[in-house]
């Protein structure tokens, strides 16, 4: 492949949020496609449009909080929490995406053995 | 699948559309500034900068697109936006708007009542508990008056100790007359009616007393203390809802009864059990030996065990009865038939509602047809509107949903206005007290019937707009932008499917007006049968003499002479009798035997008895076909005299006088010498013949309930009341006249389901003609329209007007022709099914089929001449010039 970097696996950008913001605590929509980002060792595409699509669905289900407040240069921007009900909320994702990360190495396992034979 | 609280927010954000735009705007614009701020540290110029940063958001309006879709529900703002625009194109044609809606409201408001009708009466459970496990039971088949279908209380206490099918079994007396009950005290005399229950009536139905209780073992005996419960109407209306109500003493008749209890406003015997008629009150029924000896007198209503069929029942009681009867070979004919009580209750009414529902089904589909017709001559000159849209980007998909959201927002403009309709028509029926349908007073518009008022709207809106829909996109944008395609005709399949749908409505509306003449004919039958008494300018009252006053028989017979005398000096006053039962009412009927006939063991002649005195046959307008009327003289003491019907004179004598025979009545000892023999009167039903009738003179017997005034005036009977009242203050002061009735009302009153059922199936196929003629007009002057030219061309070559009107008229009536050919089957094959409605005239009624094709051919080419009209008048030269 000529471009190693990775595209966006459908339906994890709101659990990467969620994470960012459960780490980060109160964080804007720039600093948190920021983070993700550095986090990935800039290995991720992310069109940092679709960070505010996620945050809008989080907001929707109670998971996270907004407020206005001032950036660390002094700039109006909305910070985002996480509620007591996202906390729990990524508790769950998590374990499920534990829970599919097994599932996919075990299948990548058995299927690497069945080709050793 | 959304979970129910995003979709909340995600609605509610909806109708934030501005505030939420203007807040992402900011939080967008402080991304930019960081994004911005982090390239210029990168070392990019800062108009490089802002760019790039737009690129690492994907572009900024997108993501606003992105985020309006995100928190907001696309599929409304498209819905919103259609809507405003649908809103905008009314507006530009509102005569268009206005007459769909008007066509819309009338059927759906036609469609609301009639389910209401029959949601009512078929659908919805009777306002009782688990009400499909009551059965009524009747004894035989119960068509020949009261006393043949209901039971001695003897046959009430042996099955409830036999049967296995029912947990228990109670009964009402069927007996009671309308205003029995003259309630004094508090206010004006009034006459109330009250029906005898047997003490477990409210339990067996599960009817809890809403104030107090039920009657009590005591209450319940023979001469108990006297009580009374209330219905709720009475309560509310006489009583002032007096939450004190209970135990109250109130003073009916000659006893004074404690109020033990009231009952609830959801409880209407007389919608279930005498409809069109309001109970008052209830007394409980004693089961007694000594109301058991008044004979056939108790209506039975049974609650089934859990588990056993009502046919399961029916199965035991064919055992039951014939046991029974073999137990007590001298009680009177036993034969058990149970149904349940729903049946019972709406059965009769069942093919005339199911045919008026059918009928509004095929008003509603013609209303659809109409209106495909019109939508689709709309979208014939909107082809350039939509080609403009088509051309700006919007797909095909999408302008399908603008075409089906206007036609659905017609609808539901149209259900508005049928919305009112119906709440008006319901409330007026409810309202009609004359109307004896049962349980009319539990139509309403309640949950199902919006639901269902919502389900034909948006399903009319669909049906009606699907075909234009459909039929929109189809033109190139090419060739409908170019200015010439006017004068090209439309497509042949365009055109054929408006045919069609004109077709369809012409046969639909054969059908109804076939259903609708059908119908009026028999109804006009009906309203012609020779009744056997001549309702006109007589009307009646009741004036049962009070027992403390007139305790013995001379006494009461000398409250009859005098009364009848008073009311006679009434100035246009011809006649004047009293009667115990007047016809279409109350009936009972006994057992009699002719003097020298010879009889099997139990085996009689028999008939339907009424108590009259003198005058009684002059007042109801009865012939005297032979012999004598009764005579003030045949009294008590005086030779026992009797008259009978032509028809038990043809039955018991036949071929013989029946003039001077001898025949035993009630008391074999009595033999009443006959001394008349009067004309047949149908009092069982318009439809039905009356069967066997004797009379009694009044003074010789003590056995009836009620005494009934006829007077026949020559005078309009309205202000009959009033002077009646002022003519017997002197012997009855205290004159109920709350029950004055005129003779039409009541026999108004036995054809009601008819006449209801003829109207409104009259309106259904006025209504269907209308529309079939405008949609044959607008069809006709469309084709006229579009064909200008040629028409133009036509005239110019020579053709007169008179050639060019007959050949729009023949095309006209071809197409008639087509949807009465249709229509004529369909109708034929119809009117079979609703032969058991019919009354005199056969369901191929050659006159009703004959009037239909002379009416719809008149009407169509009423509808095609004036567009022919119109077409003779082009002028040649300015048709060709347009062109």
């Amino acid at each position: 492949m000529a471009d190693e970097r990775l595209d966006l696996l459908q339906g994890t950008l709101d659990l990467m949020v969620l994470q960012t913001l459960s780490t980060m605590g109160s964080l804007h929509g720039y600093g948190i496609a920021r983070r993700i980002e550095q986090v990935s060792g800039n290995l991720l595409i992310l069109n940092q449009g679709t960070i505010y699509a996620s945050l809008v669905r989080l907001q929707q289900n109670g998971w996270i909080d907004a407020e206005w407040g001032a950036s660390e240069n002094n700039r109006k921007a909305k910070f985002y929490s996480l509620t007591r009900n996202g906390r729990k909320q990524l508790a769950t994702q998590a374990e499920n995406w534990d829970r599919m990360a097994m599932v996919m190495n075990r299948l990548f396992g058995i299927a690497a053995k069945g080709a050793d034979t | 699948m959304i979970p129910a609280r995003p979709l909340w927010q995600r609605f509610l954000s909806f109708f934030q559309r501005r505030p939420l735009d203007q807040d992402f705007s900011r939080e967008l614009a402080a991304h930019v500034d960081l994004l911005t701020d982090e390239y210029i540290a990168a070392g990019l110029s800062p108009q490089e900068a802002r760019r790039q940063a737009g690129i690492k958001l994907g572009g900024i309006e997108s993501a606003k697109e992105l985020h309006r879709e995100t928190r907001s529900l696309p599929w409304m703002e498209t819905l919103s936006q259609d809507l405003r625009y649908t809103l905008r194109t009314f507006g530009r044609d509102p005569a268009f708007a206005i007459f769909a809606t008007l066509i819309i409201g009338l059927g759906i408001g036609g469609t609301t009542v009639v389910f209401n009708v029959i949601n009512a009466l078929l659908v919805r459970p009777l306002p009782f508990k688990d009400p499909q496990t009551l059965v009524y039971l009747t004894n035989g088949s119960g068509e020949n008056g009261s006393s043949d279908a209901t039971f001695m209380v003897d046959y009430l206490l042996e099955m409830k100790q036999q049967t296995q099918s029912f947990s228990d079994v109670a009964g009402y007396f069927d007996f009671y007359n309308i205003g029995d009950n003259k309630l004094l005290g508090q206010g004006e005399p009034e006459r109330l009616t009250g029906v005898p229950v047997s003490q477990n009536f409210f339990p067996v139905l599960g009817v809890q007393p809403e104030l107090g209780r039920g009657f009590s073992d005591e209450e319940a005996k023979f001469n108990g203390p006297g009580a009374v419960m209330l219905s709720h109407g009475i309560w509310e209306k006489r009583f002032a809802s007096d939450p004190r109500i209970v135990g109250r003493k109130l003073r009916i008749n000659d006893n004074v009864c404690t109020v033990v209890g009231v009952l609830p406003a959801s409880f209407d015997f007389g919608a279930v059990f005498a409809p069109g008629t309001r109970v008052d009150l209830f007394f409980a029924f004693p089961l007694s030996e000594q109301t058991n000896r008044w004979g056939n007198t108790l209506a039975l209503v049974a609650r089934l065990k859990p588990g056993v069929s009502v046919s399961q029942a029916q199965a035991e009681l064919n055992i039951l009865s014939p046991r029974i009867r073999k137990e007590h070979p001298n009680w009177n004919d036993l034969d058990f038939r149970a149904a349940n009580l729903q049946q019972h209750v709406s059965g009769q009414l069942r093919p005339a509602l199911l045919m008026l529902g059918a009928a509004v089904f095929v008003v509603m589909l013609i209303v659809c047809a109409n209106l495909s017709n019109l939508l689709l001559a709309r979208g014939a000159s909107r082809q350039k509107e939509m080609a403009i849209r088509a051309a700006l980007g919007a797909g095909r998909r999408r302008l399908i949903r603008q075409m089906l959201t206007e036609s659905v927002a017609l609808s539901s403009m149209g259900a508005m206005l049928g919305l009112i309709l119906a709440l008006l028509g319901t409330r007026l029926l409810t309202h009609l007290d004359a109307l004896s349908i049962p349980l009319l007073t539990n139509v309403r518009i309640d949950g199902p019937a919006l639901g269902f008022t919502i389900l034909v709207a948006v399903g009319a809106g669909l049906i009606f707009g699907l075909a234009p829909a459909l039929h929109v996109p189809l033109a190139t944008v090419h060739d409908a932008l170019k200015e010439n395609s006017r004068g090209a005709t439309d497509g042949k399949d365009h055109a054929w499917l408006r045919r069609m749908l004109v077709v369809s409505e012409i046969a639909f509306a054969c059908v109804l007006l076939v259903g609708a003449g059908l119908m009026i004919r028999s109804f006009l039958h009906v309203l012609d049968v020779n009744l056997g008494f001549a309702p006109e300018r007589a009307a009646t009252i009741r004036i049962d003499p009070s027992n403390d006053k007139y305790k013995t028989q001379e006494q009461r017979n000398g409250y009859f002479n005098e009364a009848l005398r008073l009311v006679k000096e009434i100035p246009g006053v011809s006649a004047a009798g009293l009667t115990d039962v007047l016809p279409l009412g109350t009936n009972r009927s006994w057992g009699v035997q002719v003097k020298g006939k010879s009889y099997k063991r139990g085996e009689s002649d028999g008939g339907f008895v009424r108590i009259v005195t003198d005058g009684y046959f002059a007042a109801m307008g009865i012939p005297i076909r032979e012999g004598r009327d009764f005579a003030p003289s045949d009294t008590k003491g005086s030779e026992p005299v009797f008259i009978i019907n032509q028809r038990l004179a043809h039955d018991a004598l036949p071929g013989q006088d029946p003039i001077g025979k001898y025949i035993f009545v009630d008391d074999p000892k009595v033999a009443r010498r006959i001394v008349g023999v009067v004309g047949d009167v149908r009092h069982l039903a318009l439809e039905k013949d009356g069967g066997d009738e004797f009379y009694v003179p009044m003074r010789q017997t003590q056995d009836f309930g009620s005494v009934g005034l006829v007077v026949r005036t020559n005078l309009p009977p309205k202000s009959l009341a009033a002077d009646i009242r002022k003519a017997l203050a002197p012997i009855e002061p205290n004159l109920a006249t709350n029950e004055f009735r005129t003779l039409q009302q009541i026999v108004d009153k036995a054809t009601s389901p008819r006449r209801f059922v003829v109207i409104l199936l009259a309106g259904f196929a006025a209504f269907a003609l209308i529309l079939a003629s405008l949609g044959i007009y607008a069809l006709i002057s469309y084709s006229v329209s579009q064909r200008t030219q040629e028409i133009g061309i036509r005239m110019a070559l020579g053709a007169s007007a008179g050639d060019l009107q007959r050949q729009i008229l023949r095309q006209t009536l071809a197409l008639a022709a087509v949807g009465l050919a249709i229509g004529f089957t369909v109708s034929w094959i119809g009117a079979r099914y609703i032969s058991s409605l019919l009354f005199g005239v056969k369901a191929g009624d050659p006159v009703t089929f004959v009037a239909m094709v002379v009416i719809l051919i008149v009407v169509a080419a009423m509808a095609g001449f004036l567009p022919a009209r119109r077409a003779s008048r082009i002028e040649p030269m300015q048709a060709l010039r347009t062109a």
